[in-house]
């Protein structure tokens, strides 16, 4: 048993005082330009308790934590922090983490490339004069990696060690920092089950030391396992806080609390006019881009009618993305196996030219990286996919490619001054829009929409969702992936649910609710 | 009420300036740097000698820029051009020279001689994708390390009288017969020629207003457009009255003219340039919207490739020898040219017509410095200043904007 860490367990001072709240966070409200991704939040974490956050992605988790560590300065949100009885106002994140709020990302913020005591003392070098006293590193380390049991070198590389112990590096870092908050975003998201479990038990022992974290999960059976509240948030507000001792919660509960809205007025009604199959894809398998021994996607098998709209739900990570990266052109992943077929005859998607000649187009989710041109024009991104259509011999017809542009823009109701505007001075759904007219104007048959309403705002989801109606009524097959699970009950007529690569469920629309999309995810987490 | 629109017709104008001050602020800039230079020369810089001068002195580089533009724009550099020009210069010293061998069979085989030594560069950044600047730093070594080795460390020379021309000539006068005043105007198809484009650039400027005016596309305010012809009709015609007092047009003036006329094209209408430019600004969409970027970029080096060699042979035509060390520091000047110009080394910006200006903006202090007798130190401290201004100016108005 490792030394106990130097943690200060302070006396309840005010014993009439029985909650010794450490932290509350009062009305935060967060705008972003468009979005308000918190809506009068209200959380209290008791000294010493483990606490769980959940909620769906997009609920404000995370923006909520980022206001709490001062990534979002003081000033930039509505309300008031409490922290450790008195007001608190961190307009950087050294300024929380001087008095001991620690973060741990879900993207783990280590530099590959050098030691484990290098990271755990990056940026607060034990040093005199700039002069780095490596002794002194190496054997805190020692001390720090004992305490949370981790058996390396302190010389070891990160880049050599896994997942798993590159998050109880970060842990390790955050008792460097004198810690008395421990917030961990996603921690067992990329570990497997020993490491996860290994990690809880750390959590728990930690507890029992007086220390108080945050957790913030989508598994939920992890969370009954450790968290002695559970706070849930929908929409960028707080639903309810639920006490693990005062009673006993089930998945079921927290899953309820998590999706309980109502879907009505927030979907355009659509008639669905089902024809045949257009896109089937068979036995698709695919490895990892990076770690190329490491398959990915096992036996994917879906297919998409004329005329349908068919989900894919799953949480972050399940594969999503990467199966239809994967299928348009292969531009994700490695050692690529499997049939895709179009009105039932095999078609070549090997390159990106091909799939588009194939009939397939692909709206990323991340337009801003993937989609758009950002310092090019409207126009100028319209055509971008389909410039030979208003060419003729390589030299383009700025009349005719206007005149497209111009039609887009009318169509999908592109706000901006002129189809001349650069597409970096658009609102987020009006960008999203201009990534559908690029592809609108290769004339696909099949549509994929990745995450096609992730940042926009209520507005505009609703007139992405029109389109996408439109389109379906127009006999074209819409392949669309959300994490937004409302968002896909209230438009597909089929959903296929996956998790850790592979398809776990497929759910007609009548069969479809949040609660069976997420027993299908967690029954088939529960099996592997 | 006549306060008002007056009001609005200002802001109006103040914004368009605002918007686009980095080409106007260039073409002010050469102006400016012109007019300095021909009153501290005591007028030497305009006299038609020197102006003829200057265009010899500065086509290559305006050439290269063209295809360093492209380059750039695609998101990388080439820092070979200097070592390319020097190769293939010596190469063809050796046919012309040595093997006798006639220019028209030479001139093409360096330009694809000097494809192939982009090409083989392009493929190492293109398809391995290896940093263009380390791949283009080897090559800068490895074609200077060749141009020694076939010229085995000696100046060639002298070239044939007529691959001389090639740099040397002069347009002939083919309106001799027409002219009104030999006494003064020695050439008078070139002046002829000056006035033609510049009424024909009025003319089509006008007409290009009109059509976008009826398609509600966006117009420069009219006082700009007539300011900006006034000033570039005005400096043309004066430098085209100045050389045909002289001997008329460089050879090598055509083919530059012919030469930005056609990259202006490509950039503004070919489906490769605008490829291009979108490569530069956000590689992963362009890829992802089907096109082949890896060709892209090895093709714009290719081009680079050719572009270089035919700077290579002007230069030793020029020269006439070629020397081992021809082109040594060419790279630099045509990569500043790019930068002056306007060219974001992220990629994705930049114009022909910003790089043609900025090498000329170069070329005019090189020469009006040399007038002026002031050293290859100065020189170069002075240029060295400008390029980082003319950056710090760009990097200024975008966080301003």
């Amino acid at each position: 048993m490792p030394a106990g860490p130097a943690l200060t367990l302070r006396p309840p001072w005010n014993v009439t005082d029985m909650e010794n709240i450490i932290l509350e966070m009062r009305n935060i409200t967060k705008t972003f330009p468009g979005v308000k991704a918190l809506d009068n939040v209200n959380f209290k974490v008791r000294e010493g308790e483990i606490h769980a956050l959940v909620g769906e992605n997009g609920a404000g988790k995370s923006t909520l934590m980022k206001v709490l560590s001062g990534v979002y300065p003081a000033g930039t949100y509505d309300g008031e922090i409490h922290y450790d009885g008195e007001v608190r106002a961190f307009s950087t994140i050294s300024d929380s983490e001087d008095l001991g709020i620690i973060i741990i990302h879900q993207e783990l913020a280590l530099v590959p490339l050098l030691s484990i005591a290098e990271n755990i003392f990056l940026g607060n070098e034990i040093a005199a004069k700039g002069v780095i006293d490596w002794r002194e590193t190496f054997s805190r380390t020692r001390e720090l990696l004992a305490k949370v049991g981790l058996k390396e070198a302190p010389s070891t590389l990160i880049t050599d060690i896994g997942v798993g112990k590159q998050q109880l590096v970060e842990i390790a870092k955050a008792f460097s920092k004198k810690v008395r908050l421990l917030i961990l975003d996603e921690p067992t998201a990329s570990l497997n089950e020993t490491d996860s479990d290994a990690l809880l038990q750390l959590l728990m022992e930690f507890r029992s030391q007086g220390l108080t974290s945050i957790i913030i999960s989508h598994k939920l059976n992890e969370i009954k396992k450790v968290a002695d509240k559970i706070t849930i948030l929908r929409d960028g507000g707080t639903v309810e806080t639920l006490d693990c001792h005062k009673e006993d919660i089930s998945e079921d509960r927290i899953i309820k609390g998590m999706v309980g809205r109502d879907m009505e007025d927030r979907y355009p009604p659509r008639e669905p006019k089902i024809g045949e199959v257009l896109l089937e894809v068979k036995n698709w398998n695919v490895f990892h881009q990076q770690h190329r021994d490491r398959q990915f996607l096992h036996d994917v098998n879906f297919n998409v009618r004329a005329g349908e709209v068919v989900g894919i739900a799953g949480l972050m990570g399940a594969g999503r993305t990467e199966t239809a990266m994967s299928i348009f052109g292969r531009s994700w992943g490695h050692k690529i196996t499997g049939e895709v077929s179009m009105h039932g005859k095999p078609v070549d998607v090997s390159t990106i030219p091909k799939a588009i000649d194939a009939g397939l187009a692909y709206v990323t989710e991340d337009r801003k990286h993937l989609g758009l041109v950002l310092i090019n024009n409207i126009m100028h991104n319209t055509s971008l996919a389909n410039l030979s259509a208003v060419a003729s011999n390589g030299v383009i017809d700025t009349r005719r490619e206007a005149q497209v542009a111009t039609d887009y823009r009318s169509r999908l109701r592109i706000r901006s001054h002129s189809i001349y505007q650069e597409a970096v001075n658009l609102s987020g759904g009006n960008q999203q829009k201009v990534v559908l007219s690029k592809w609108l104007f290769t004339n696909p048959e099949i549509l994929i929409l990745d995450e096609p309403t992730r940042g926009i705002d209520v507005g505009a989801k609703f007139e992405i969702y029109s389109i996408i109606n439109q389109l379906a009524a127009e006999g074209k097959g819409i392949l669309m992936i959300s994490s937004e699970m409302p968002e896909l009950l209230g438009t597909c007529d089929r959903i296929y649910v996956m998790n850790e690569g592979r398809i776990v469920a497929e759910l007609p629309k009548e069969e479809a609710s949040q609660e069976s999309i997420m027993r299908a995810i967690m029954r088939s987490g529960e099996k592997n | 009420m006549a306060g008002e629109t007056s009001a609005s017709n200002t802001t109006s104008i103040g914004s368009y300036l605002r918007n686009n001050i980095r080409e106007y602020g260039l073409l002010v800039a050469l102006v400016v740097i012109m007019v300095f230079f021909q009153v501290i020369t005591q007028g030497v810089l305009f006299r038609p000698v020197n102006i003829t001068n200057l265009v010899l002195q500065n086509s290559f580089i305006v050439i290269m820029a063209l295809g360093m533009l492209l380059i750039i724009v695609a998101g990388h550099i080439d820092l070979s051009v200097g070592s390319i020009v020097a190769f293939i210069g010596g190469l063809s010293a050796i046919m012309l020279v040595k093997w006798g061998l006639h220019f028209s069979i030479v001139v093409p085989i360096c330009l694809i001689l000097g494809g192939v030594a982009g090409a083989m560069q392009g493929y190492w950044v293109a398809y391995q994708k290896i940093p263009s600047f380390i791949v283009t730093l080897a090559g800068m070594l490895v074609f200077r390390g060749l141009t020694y080795l076939v010229l085995q460390n000696r100046p060639i020379g002298p070239f044939p009288k007529d691959f001389q021309l090639l740099s040397t000539g002069f347009v002939p006068d083919l309106l001799a017969f027409a002219n009104p005043a030999p006494t003064v105007v020695t050439n008078f198809f070139a002046l002829v020629v000056v006035v033609v484009l510049v009424i024909a650039a009025v003319y089509f400027g006008l007409k290009k207003r009109r059509t976008n005016e009826l398609h509600g596309s966006e117009n420069e305010p009219m006082v700009f457009f007539a300011l900006q012809m006034a000033i570039i009709g005005a400096v043309a015609i004066f430098i085209g009255f100045q050389l045909s007092t002289y001997r008329g047009f460089p050879n090598v003036l055509v083919v530059m003219a012919l030469l930005i006329a056609l990259y202006t094209f490509i950039t503004n209408r070919s489906t490769i340039g605008r490829r291009i430019y979108a490569l530069g600004g956000n590689e992963k969409a362009t890829k992802l919207s089907g096109i082949n970027t890896e060709r892209l970029t090895f093709y714009a080096f290719v081009n680079m490739g050719v572009l270089a060699a035919l700077a290579g042979m002007i230069i030793a035509a020029r020269l006439n020898s070629a020397t081992p060390k021809a082109g040594v520091g060419f790279e630099l000047d045509v990569i500043a040219a790019c930068f002056i110009g306007g060219a974001s080394a992220s990629g994705g910006v930049g114009k022909i017509t910003g790089a043609v200006i900025g090498a000329f903006i170069m070329g005019v202090m090189n020469n009006g410095m040399s007038i002026m007798g002031l050293g290859i130190d100065y020189q170069q401290l002075v240029k060295g200043l400008v390029l980082l201004a003319a950056v710090f100016f760009d990097v200024y108005n975008k966080n301003k904007g």
